[in-house]
């Protein structure tokens, strides 16, 4: 069948129409949230935040298209110059990008900015993937195997952290972990990764700035300093704990009206959207989640080459770890990392990222391409 | 890729078991997510829920001060003040209408407005009922505080203009900030009942004048009264802004023009720092400090000497004979003259059919160049000015700063009128005629200035050729101002000499216009000008008292003292006051005057102390 008689006939048949759908629902309950977090505020500019996030939401879901629509092939063959071209965009950020919040990681486009560094997500996704297809050998990788990857992965990842923007380089890190954990790594090189981490942990505790050491020790007991590190801890667990079973009705919810929610728009919007629909409505966020990752697993299982499976796999870590990372942060688990919700929290990087994401893993589950 | 079948199916294999360890890792982070939310929201909500419904924490915003503005010599123009502002937050307020009454007993204010108010505003954003009440009505409001649940008293500045109406046009206001400001507002600066600079210097410098804003965090009692303090990001003041203004020279300059109206401004000739700025008649912008109310400001709008205009950068008015200054060194550069060629005056000038007066109806006689700016002759320059033709006089008013935007950027400029040939033809559709060449020769037709161009052009003539940009903040350029500043003019040194002397002349010769200042106690040189308001008639010249008040002349005097050293000098127009050496020339010396005496006296204070000042040999008298 050639593409031209395939895009006729097998398109729509093939096409997931369930992992489009679960986006735009997210992205739907994401702009009510942003919408009722900044209800209360003083300034317009806040106030109309959800607007912009539509702009950004039309915007992503054209790019996505788009992406869904290329011969995922050609977008293999472009692994390396597009490591290179973000590579040097990263490093071009770093010295001239905007600065917002202490940290250089901006560029400004048409009153919109852009985080390049996200958009790298996608990039070291797709070199990874890229870099085992060409290996052609599953299970058993040894250290000899994964030096290559490594290095480049490395790059990216010092350049991101010098922003300082460690959560974002430590993303890098982990789709590179789960890429090369999927293509299977030996037991041996596994167990000694494992101890060298234990290891190296506590040196890496020297390396922190003191406020991430803060953060870290803020989560083992917030209650040790309420006005200070604990704060936003303390008081994201009270707006989510104090919306019960039922919630406190939508746009009804006093902990964030309040302002007692820091980056509710963003980092913390899950309180907001939790404190006001309760334990009942978040289940049916975390079950639409947990539904969105399942049809992930089912696109990586059916996919026509490894390059599409790998590729799928680094996608679902990325949208699975935010997901885990940033609802357990405002659950008062991890430390106040800025890791947002996808497709929830206010950001256009982010949107377009995981637009582009989805976009990657309906092309893969169109399955057009066969190689045999 | 895979080449045979076998290598495909071992992929399969291997692809089904890695996705059943991730699925699987995935259902145990939901697990772990699940059961940490059951924790909080059913097992911990009743304590949690009563730590949300306690939460007794209010942030509260605190304001930075706003910078003080400060004259050249460090003394406060504009600071601000505390005061008690009466406001309440809706969602505290269990009745309205009935809390309102109590509070309506001693304090006054719009009852149905502030209602209305109350009832769109969002639950937790205070609403304002009065600002700055007195002491009585604080301490009623402090009394009954459990009568009047959800009001508050908060300590607000208030932008003092400790002068009142003294440069006010300079100086700016401020008044609450508009929706759309609000709107723009990106980075969250301000919020709703923030005050802002909305003209002049207040505008301007907002960004540094005004301060960032702090937070600090408090537990407070049912009342919503502070019983602890938990924390604060203190607030952050605002850059007090030292300006060029002589604030004895401006207070002078404003008691001068008592009773007038008009415009004055003095700079220093060499530096263009202004040191006086005046806009007469003005307003007093302490009305706006506390929101200036619907009635006050329909009086200011509506009245009809529009205090509000800035007269000096946007009023525009016929040069009159100052404007010679600019037809001399034309004519003396384009070698239509030289200093001891002359033009005999008849008392008229005759064109074709028409005559042209000179204001001497007898007629001057045999002029120079010298003699005709000493004197004002008119014929002189209705002959010299044919000689050029327009567009030659054109080019060098521009070379002056005429028609040209004096960028002092403080506001909107308005950059006058200099006609030429094309602009008529552009403009009107209709070629230019000679006998308008007469008319703009002494400053009347079609051309127009502002006192602040006026000024930038005498102090061009004291300085001896270059032409300066009025500054505002001492040593730095004004906003979005180009270039340096100081921009040479072009014209000989010799011509520059030749009209400094004539101007020396207009004050000190026998016959000069100004004679009025000649025994002043500096030595002044400037030109007088008069500016018809209407054409008279030509055979029944009303004597000027005679008109109607609006239809008299402006009266114009652009000067410099000490004539040896320029170190002001200053552009006066006297808005229907007649004759230039009469009504504004006194005006122009009394700002003269205060400025040099006060240099004089910190000169010799500095040769007292340090002994090497830089006005120390040069003044004293």
């Amino acid at each position: 069948m050639s593409q031209g008689e395939y895009l006729k006939r097998g398109f729509w048949r093939n096409f997931d129409t369930t992992l489009l759908v679960i986006t735009i629902l997210l992205c739907a309950f994401g702009v009510v949230s942003i919408y009722s977090a900044n209800l209360q505020s003083e300034s317009p500019f806040l106030h109309g935040l959800y607007i912009r996030q539509i702009y950004w939401i039309g915007i992503s879901l054209m790019v996505m298209g788009a992406v869904t629509l290329i011969d995922y092939r050609f977008i293999e063959r472009m692994a390396y110059p597009l490591y290179f071209a973000g590579v040097i965009t990263l490093v071009s950020v770093n010295y001239s990008g905007r600065i917002i919040g202490g940290s250089q990681r901006w560029i400004s486009m048409y009153g919109f900015n852009l985080q390049p560094s996200e958009l790298m997500k996608i990039i070291v996704i797709i070199f990874v993937a890229r870099i085992f297809d060409d290996m052609r050998k599953e299970g058993n990788l040894g250290a000899r195997d994964l030096i290559k990857p490594l290095i480049l992965v490395s790059i990216p990842f010092l350049i991101v952290a010098k922003q300082p923007d460690l959560g974002t380089a430590v993303i890098y890190m982990i789709l590179f972990a789960s890429i090369a954990f999927f293509n299977g790594i030996s037991r041996k090189l596994l167990l000694k990764a494992a101890g060298a981490l234990a290891l190296l942990a506590p040196a890496f505790w020297f390396l922190l700035k003191p406020y991430q050491k803060e953060r870290i020790l803020g989560i083992l007991n917030p209650e040790a300093d309420p006005m200070g590190h604990g704060y936003h801890i303390i008081q994201s667990k009270i707006a989510i704990g104090s919306g019960g079973m039922w919630g406190k009705g939508i746009f009804e919810g006093t902990q964030s009206k309040l302002n007692f929610l820091p980056a509710k728009h963003t980092d913390f919007i899950f309180s907001v959207f939790s404190e006001e629909v309760g334990f009942v409505g978040s289940m049916v966020l975390i079950a639409i989640f947990f539904l969105f990752i399942m049809r992930f697993i089912e696109v990586i299982l059916h996919a026509n080459d490894k390059f599409g499976s790998l590729v799928v796999v680094g996608i679902m870590s990325m949208i699975a770890f935010n997901f885990f990372y940033n609802i357990g942060m405002t659950l008062g688990l991890f430390p106040i990392v800025g890791i947002p919700l996808p497709f929830i929290s206010y950001g256009g990087s982010s949107l377009l990222t995981n637009f582009i994401g989805v976009g990657l893993a309906l092309n893969v589950s169109l399955g057009r391409y066969r190689v045999e | 890729m895979y080449t045979t079948r076998s290598e495909w199916e071992e992929f399969l294999e291997h692809r089904k078991s890695k996705s059943a360890i991730f699925a699987l890792l995935v259902i145990l982070g939901f697990t772990v997510i699940i059961i940490r939310l059951w924790h909080l929201q059913i097992i911990q909500h009743s304590a949690l829920s009563d730590r949300a419904e306690n939460n007794r924490i209010r942030q509260v915003t605190l304001d930075g001060r706003r910078g003080k503005i400060l004259d050249r010599n460090g003394d406060a123009l504009v600071d601000s003040r505390p005061s008690f502002q009466l406001s309440v937050i809706p969602e505290d307020l269990e009745n309205p209408k009935e809390t309102l009454e109590l509070l309506s007993r001693r304090v006054e204010f719009d009852m149905d407005e502030k209602l209305k108010e109350i009832k769109k505003a969002r639950s937790f954003e205070s609403v304002v009922i009065k600002r700055d009440i007195t002491r009585e009505q604080v301490a009623f409001a402090e009394e009954r505080r459990l009568d009047l649940p959800g009001v508050h008293l908060e300590i607000k500045a208030i932008r003092n203009y400790i002068h009142n109406d003294i440069a006010s046009h300079l100086l700016g206001y401020l008044s609450i900030i508009t929706p759309k400001q609000l709107a723009k507002d990106t980075k969250s600066v301000y919020s709703r009942n923030d005050f802002v600079g909305q003209y002049g210097i207040e505008k301007k410098y907002e960004e540094s004048l005004r301060g960032l804003k702090g937070l600090k965090r408090i537990e407070v009692d049912a009342t919503g009264r502070q019983l602890k303090l938990l924390g604060q990001e203190p607030s952050k003041s605002g850059e007090d802004l030292r300006i060029t203004i002589d604030y004895k020279t401006q207070a002078a300059a404003e008691k001068a023009f008592e009773g007038k109206m008009g415009a004055a401004i003095a700079i220093d000739p060499d530096t263009g720092e202004i040191l006086a700025y005046v806009s007469k008649p003005s307003y007093d912008p302490n009305m706006f400090a506390l929101g200036v109310t619907a009635k006050d400001w329909k009086s200011l709008v509506n009245n009809k000497f529009h205090p509000l205009q800035n007269r000096l950068s946007q009023g525009q008015y016929p040069p009159g004979s100052t404007f010679k200054i600019v037809v001399a060194a034309a004519a003396l550069e384009e070698g239509i003259i030289n200093e001891s060629s002359t033009y005999y005056c008849p008392g008229h000038f005759r064109l074709g059919r028409r005559t042209y007066r000179c204001w001497k109806r007898g007629g001057h006689g045999s002029m120079t160049v010298r003699d005709a700016l000493i004197q004002s002759c008119d014929v002189f320059f209705y002959n010299a000015g044919l000689k050029l033709g327009i567009n030659k006089i054109a080019r060098y008013a521009n070379a002056f700063g005429l028609g040209r935007y004096p960028k002092i950027n403080l506001g909107p400029e308005k950059k006058g009128l200099i006609p030429t040939t094309q602009w008529k033809k552009k403009y009107r559709k209709e070629p230019w005629i000679k006998g308008e060449t007469v008319s703009c020769s002494i400053g009347q037709g079609f051309v127009l200035t502002t006192p602040a161009q006026q000024a930038r052009m005498i102090a061009a003539v004291a300085n001896g050729g270059t032409l300066v940009t009025p500054r505002i903040i001492p040593g730095q350029k004004n906003k979005n101002e180009s270039g340096s500043g100081r921009e040479p003019m072009n014209i000989s040194s010799n011509t520059i000499q030749i009209i400094r002397e004539a101007l020396r002349g207009v004050v000190a010769a026998p016959h000069g216009t100004a004679w009025r200042l000649r025994d002043g106690p500096y030595s002044y040189a400037g030109k007088t000008g008069t500016s018809q308001v209407i054409q008279m008639k030509k055979d029944d010249p009303m004597k000027n008292e005679e008109l109607d008040f609006r239809f008299r002349d402006h009266a114009w005097f652009v000067s410099f003292a000490p004539y040896d050293d320029p170190k002001i000098a200053v552009a006066v127009i006297a808005e229907h006051a007649g004759h230039g050496g009469a009504a504004a020339a006194p005006i122009a010396q009394r700002i003269m005057d205060t400025y040099l005496d006060g240099i004089e006296k910190t000169g010799a204070e500095k040769r007292i102390g340090a002994g090497n000042g830089r006005h120390v040999t040069e003044n004293i008298h």
